[in-house]
């Protein structure tokens, strides 16, 4: 099906030709001729943003609750450093974007033109891969081979540049089965030998733990469905990092909640206490590990991961096993179950009444109060509420809400749960509920704010209201940084430098102007109510709910602790980080 | 389990340690990285050593196949074993990489640098500077009535040995290709 056609109508074929439904972008004059070929069609849905740093979130949303790769269609120079942001986003918590940018004609590249930046060379270091396409004859096959490499191996995001010249002259089209894909083929097989080796210790561990991470949703339902039969097959304990949270259901009885700095005392002192620790697709992050060289110290790690870069970067791994989850879980289960599916069935016996006991100091406990509303009792009420809705998505923004939320909400599916863990973007949810919602338009959509947070990406709020998207946002306002907030009375002798939210809007007027339903509560007497006015309102709505503004979010690892001297909710927090720990963040 | 290489019950569990200079022996190691010769793709490895702080102590590059499109990138890089590990394995996942070869470790090898040196003077530092040029096997490329310019091939360290004979003797200018290797023998 060698056609001919101009680069423009290709990149909109293209798209097309590898099942895109939808496009998060905002045009400018180096993607003109692109914008045009979109206006004549409508195989492509193209959402208009109101920034492109919301582009990249909404397609980062959109891919994470799907599956499928996000698309981002931005112009040059402001349009891709805007878009620099997200795309970060997307690499640090591996999910598949592909972002097009356009570019000054390619006889002006190099000549400081009018919007021109250097987008390959700035989008390097934080995309998987890039081009700028120098000629319309190449431009379709580059296309179709950056969604092979976004999507294969460790997903990731893509980027590439196409000049104005190339978007207007004409050449051959070129499908995805007659494409050069390259020689991009990341390895998805585990090691058999070590597979038998790891296989014979889940026959012996006493104290196994499974430490589940995002490359299990990443590599698929499949992944999620094998984690499940052989946590409930071997009754081994399962926790997962932030970005994990979904594969395993939180209401399985293997849960035993996030591990990680804010993760739950029993996950935690699990980790520590295991002799068995079977990382399945995490990457040993420092919000994990606490202090390195105390971490775990008796156990034997085997480590699942499909990019190779992973194994031995932090913690040295027994079983090092580069493969795809999926594929290498098939292979443990069936090797496992021809062995004759054995365990250690004293050993873990005596384990789970390990687990019991740490589960007694019931680490989430709060202060209640009748007066103000607890964020912590706000996430209890917003779970009991919606926790039967058949199809709830939740979205976060970055910091102690975003923490809270992973303690409290509980996720029995995976892609449920979208929020950013690697770089820690605030501005990221908002964005991200408006993708989510793109991708499943009956679906209820939260978006779990602090206001801070979501301040920084509030303009899309013109978008939600454009497509008529019902997305909530949840916004437990403290007025103040909480996180940075609560560092500062741990670390820097209660001097709350620039942590408040000064000259807040309000929020109420704010919705009703861009055509949301606003909410305020701070009553806790009236939250049930409040909550349940915003999910049944058909549209979007803004949130407000005040919430006590000096709440520490706890049980917490102090920087430089390893991850049995954990900060609970009843204790001094005074002192709690050292010198040593000071200068980690 | 022995076959495997695991150290069955080690309490060695952080490769964090191994970060630790004192700790673990810094090596010298020589990478070749065969790769896509596309636009940027050196700036993509270097870009990777300068953004996670590795060593580059050595660099070469040039197309090896005109009509395969590649270019191999050698490499002389310094860190603990650990880190070496990392290194080639954040080459190996790189998109336009196709091999990785550690001919420090995979096999012995041949490793050659090529060099220039000008060296002017007159009189018997001029006379010594040829003399010595004969024993090292340089070659006179240029030569004025004041100066030579010598070329020599060899290792690195026989580079450096030159280089420092030459220096008392009118040594005013080098030019060095970075190293090129290759494995011994027919792997």
């Amino acid at each position: 099906m060698a056609q001919q056609m101009t680069g423009a109508k290709m990149v909109v074929q293209a798209l097309k030709d590898q099942g895109v439904e939808v496009v998060f972008g905002y045009p400018g004059g180096a993607v003109l001729p692109i914008y045009d070929e979109i206006f004549q069609q409508n195989d492509i849905r193209h959402i208009l943003v109101r920034h492109e740093q919301g582009a990249t979130h909404a397609a980062e949303g959109y891919a994470r609750s799907t599956g499928k790769p996000g698309v981002v269609l931005v112009t040059s120079g402001p349009g891709a450093t805007n878009a620099v942001t997200g795309i970060t986003d997307a690499l640090m918590d591996s999910i598949p974007l592909v972002v097009l940018t356009g570019q000054v004609p390619t006889f002006m590249i190099g000549s400081d033109a009018f919007q021109e930046a250097d987008t390959v060379g700035i989008t390097r270091p934080c995309t998987k891969h890039n081009w700028l396409v120098k000629e319309t004859n190449e431009l379709s096959s580059t296309i179709h081979e950056a969604f092979h490499v976004a999507t294969s191996g460790r997903p990731g995001p893509v980027l590439v540049d196409i000049p104005k010249d190339v978007q207007f002259a004409n050449g051959t089209y070129i499908g995805p089965e007659k494409a050069d894909l390259g020689h991009y083929q990341p390895r998805v097989k585990g090691d058999a030998a070590i597979i038998e080796a790891l296989v014979e210790e889940i026959e012996t561990a006493a104290r196994p733990i499974f430490y589940t991470g995002g490359g299990v949703i990443n590599s698929g339902d499949k992944a999620t469905e094998l984690l499940r039969e052989l946590a409930e097959a071997t009754g081994f304990p399962v926790t997962s990092t932030l970005m994990g949270l979904g594969a395993y259901p939180a209401s399985g009885k293997g849960w035993l909640g996030m591990l990680g700095m804010h993760g739950l005392y029993e996950a935690n002192l699990a980790m520590h206490g295991c002799d068995l620790m079977l990382n399945i697709g995490a990457r040993f992050d420092d919000r994990i590990t606490g202090d390195i060289p105390q971490f775990s110290p008796g156990s034997k790690k085997a480590h699942i991961d499909i990019d190779p870069s992973s194994i031995n970067k932090v913690i040295h791994a027994d079983f090092p096993i580069i493969g795809d989850v999926a594929n290498v879980l098939e292979d443990v289960l069936r090797i496992w179950k021809a062995r004759g599916s054995k365990t250690n069935k004293a050993g873990i016996e005596a384990w789970w009444k390990q687990i019991a006991e740490w589960k007694a100091i019931r680490c989430l406990d709060y202060k209640p109060s009748e007066k103000t509303i607890k964020p912590q009792h706000a996430l209890t009420r917003l779970q009991e509420l919606t926790k039967d809705h058949p199809n709830r998505y939740i979205t976060t923004e970055v910091g102690q809400h975003q923490m809270w939320a992973a303690q409290y909400l509980g996720f029995d599916a995976p892609n449920r749960w979208m929020t950013s863990g690697g770089l820690g973007t605030m501005g990221y949810g908002f964005p991200a509920s408006i993708g989510v919602q793109i991708a499943h338009p009956d679906a209820l959509v939260i978006n779990v704010a602090g206001e801070a947070s979501w301040l920084m990406n509030m303009q899309e709020m013109g978008t939600a209201s454009q497509y008529r998207l019902p997305v909530k946002q949840f916004i437990m306002n403290n007025e103040r940084l909480g996180m940075v907030r609560q560092w500062q009375e741990l670390l820097h002798g209660e001097r709350y430098s620039h942590s408040w939210s000064e000259s807040l809007p309000d929020f109420v007027k704010l919705a009703e102007a861009f055509g949301f339903k606003g909410i305020q509560v701070s009553d806790p007497a009236d939250l049930d109510e409040a909550i349940m006015e915003m999910i049944k309102h058909d549209g979007p709505v803004l949130m407000d709910c005040l919430v006590e503004k000096h709440e520490n979010c706890l049980p917490m690892i102090p920087s430089g602790q390893p991850h049995n001297k954990m900060l609970l909710g009843n204790e001094s927090t005074a002192d709690a980080i050292g010198t040593s720990g000071a200068v980690l963040v | 389990m022995a076959a495997l290489k695991l150290k069955k019950g080690s309490n060695k569990h952080s490769a964090y340690n191994l970060r630790d200079p004192n700790a673990e022996v810094i090596e010298t190691h020589t990478l070749a990285v065969v790769v896509d010769n596309e636009a940027g793709v050196l700036a993509r490895v270097i870009g990777l050593f300068s953004g996670r702080g590795y060593n580059i102590d050595s660099l070469t590059v040039a197309e090896i196949d005109h009509l395969g499109h590649r270019s191999r990138i050698t490499i002389v890089t310094t860190g603990t074993p650990q880190v070496i590990e990392q290194i080639k394995a954040q080459l190996g996942r790189m998109v336009p990489v196709y091999q990785v070869h550690d001919l420090t470790v995979d096999a012995t090898s041949v490793e050659r640098e090529l060099a220039l040196f000008k060296v002017t003077g007159t009189g018997n530092d001029r006379i010594e500077a040829l003399r010595l040029a004969e024993i090292f096997r340089a070659n006179v490329v240029d030569s004025t009535l004041e100066s030579f310019v010598f070329e020599m091939t060899g290792t690195s360290e026989k580079i450096d040995a030159f280089a420092e004979l030459m220096n008392p003797l009118g040594l005013i200018e080098i030019a060095r290709t970075g190293v090129a290797a290759l494995a011994r023998g027919t792997v």
